[in-house]
């Protein structure tokens, strides 16, 4: 559904991206992994039309995105939740979830105020509280259902558990997978290698702006050197 | 808006409903007229305030839209045409369209550029005004009071004086309910993060431009009823200093409440009609000198009073910066 090819993507003068290439196919859970600084929240930005890539191509569902302004861009169906999850402080919970809510396409059970509130219990609770008031695993659940309520086709999440309490981290994957089963296809950024394994269909690695692996899950774990030079672990 | 805001808003609003019949008690019938003038700019202030307070947007050039409003009134006026019905949407409909046009071309600016911007466009008209010889031109021009055949009589004080009023408390009404809607979610979440509500599907350049074009409305309104108050006219009204006026109110109310303003431009035009006695009363002559005290108020409340006046009233509620 999402086909990424061969983008150059440049901050000013300094390029970010050379000819990165990734694919997410429907219903797929896919990875993008790299070390800090080489280039997963720039090809992420690339992809929304916050940073538009100056070559290669960007496709969705059959259409071209390079010349879409980002607004055009999420209506397609493209759902982020940014990396430092970027909650609006001055609106309450509850806002923060219906102020950007579209209604679903009509193939699969569209998200609700209601259904969100059944995947994150905890944000019903605090459903009166301003942005600003919430703690970190509040604030990636409340982006992530912020998300949800756009009916996107596609759920992109950058850097979906950092900074989080391991409790909070977990808590968070296993939504990751109930979203998976219920066919949402999603592409997560992430360090945690170990998590992305079980989830992900599929794994793009990326080092200074280039795409330097990819494989399934099989051939990740087969693979100690790939992950040992590229995500240091 | 928590509970508080509703309540003090009701207050106030209970209080300017009672100035007529207070100030025949006291005897003080020029108080009305006082009043009057401070629920005219309160309406402007609050207006502009949906844009600034809730919107984000510094918008320098706010008393443009009074006096387009006020010139509407003016001009009908001086061509003979006194009817109400026909003046009071005209003036908001040119107001309107100016806000638009304004709008469309400061909005593709932000930061600094866009307060200078919105100051050039408005500099831009003042000038304009002045150079209209057949309408007064620097002296302004005077206007007739609006005629509301069958319905109101404007030369009677007080059916004036409650028309002012029932224009505030709609506004006020209408206000609320924008700012709660969805449309004002969007203003209040894009002023916090504009690109991120971007990211999430909405063009915000129009949900924008949306908001500053009802603020000119609603502020052509308030010119309207400014040129009525003074059945005159002039460019006076548009000059950079009233924006600052207009300005200075809605930061010493309270940015980002509706009562805030209407506070503000209560205290602002108290303070500038009293002050001058009151220094009369230490030494003579000092009255002249009233803006010698008025501007380190105005700073005391900037740097001490967080929140502004409304602050005093409703310490830290929930949607209160919202």
């Amino acid at each position: 559904m999402l086909e990424v090819a061969g983008i150059d993507a440049f901050y000013g003068q300094s390029q970010a991206l050379f000819g990165m290439s990734l694919e997410v196919g429907t219903g797929q859970v896919v990875s993008l992994m790299g070390r800090n600084g080489m280039g997963k929240t720039s090809t992420v930005r690339a992809i929304m039309g916050l940073l538009p890539p100056r070559n290669g191509s960007l496709r969705f569902m059959g259409r071209d995105l390079t010349s879409l302004a980002p607004y055009r861009i999420a209506q397609l169906g493209l759902g982020l939740v940014p990396e430092g999850r970027q909650i609006f402080p001055n609106l309450t919970v509850r806002e923060n979830l219906i102020a950007t809510a579209r209604p679903g396409d009509g193939q699969r059970e569209a998200w609700t105020l209601a259904r969100v509130y059944t995947l994150f219990p905890r944000l019903e609770e605090r459903q009166g509280s301003m942005g600003d008031q919430l703690s970190g695993g509040e604030q990636q659940m409340l982006a992530i259902g912020r998300a949800l309520m756009t009916n996107p086709k596609l759920l992109l999440l950058d850097e979906a558990t950092e900074g989080l309490a391991p409790l909070i981290r977990a808590e968070i994957w296993s939504c990751l997978a109930g979203l998976k089963d219920a066919g949402q296809a999603i592409l997560v950024v992430d360090k945690n290698v170990e998590a992305l394994t079980d989830i992900c269909d599929h794994h793009f690695i990326v080092e200074k702006g280039h795409l330097v692996w990819s494989g399934n899950s099989t051939e990740l774990r087969a693979n100690p050197e790939v992950q040992h030079q590229y995500l240091g672990v | 808006m928590n509970q508080r805001q509703i309540w003090l808003t009701l207050a106030t609003l209970a209080l300017f409903a009672a100035v007529p019949p207070l100030t025949v008690v006291f005897d003080q019938p020029f108080y009305m007229d006082v009043v009057a003038r401070i629920m005219i700019l309160a309406i402007a202030a609050v207006s502009l305030d949906l844009i600034l307070g809730y919107g984000g947007m510094v918008s320098f050039g706010h008393a443009a839209y009074m006096g387009v409003g006020a010139y509407a009134v003016g001009i009908l006026s001086y061509y003979g045409i006194d009817n109400g019905f026909l003046q009071i949407p005209l003036a908001m409909g040119a107001s309107a369209l100016i806000g638009l046009i304004f709008g469309a071309m400061s909005l593709r600016t932000s930061g600094v550029y866009f307060i200078m911007i919105t100051l050039a466009f408005a500099q831009m008209l003042y000038f304009l005004a002045v150079s209209l010889e057949e309408f007064g031109g620097d002296d302004g021009m005077s206007a007739m009071r609006s005629e509301f055949a069958g319905l109101l009589d404007l030369n009677d004080p007080l059916q004036f004086y409650y028309l002012i009023f029932v224009c505030l408390a709609l506004i006020l009404l209408f206000l609320h309910r924008l700012v709660l809607s969805r449309f004002g979610m969007v203003i209040r979440a894009s002023r916090g993060n504009e690109r991120r509500m971007q990211a999430l599907g909405f063009p915000t350049y129009r949900y924008k431009l949306a908001a500053f074009t009802i603020a000119a409305t609603l502020c052509g309104l308030s010119g309207a009823l400014f040129a009525n108050l003074n059945e005159f006219v002039s460019p006076d009204a548009m000059q950079w200093t009233h924006s600052g006026e207009i300005m200075i109110m809605v930061i010493m109310g309270g940015m980002g409440t509706l009562i805030g303003p209407v506070l503000g431009a209560a205290a602002f035009l108290l303070l500038e009609e009293n002050l001058p006695e009151w220094m009369e009363l230490i030494m003579t002559n000092a009255g002249e000198h009233w803006a010698i005290v008025m501007g380190p108020i105005l700073i005391a409340i900037v740097l001490f009073g967080r929140g502004g006046i409304h602050a005093l009233f409703a310490r830290r509620g929930g949607g209160s910066h919202g």
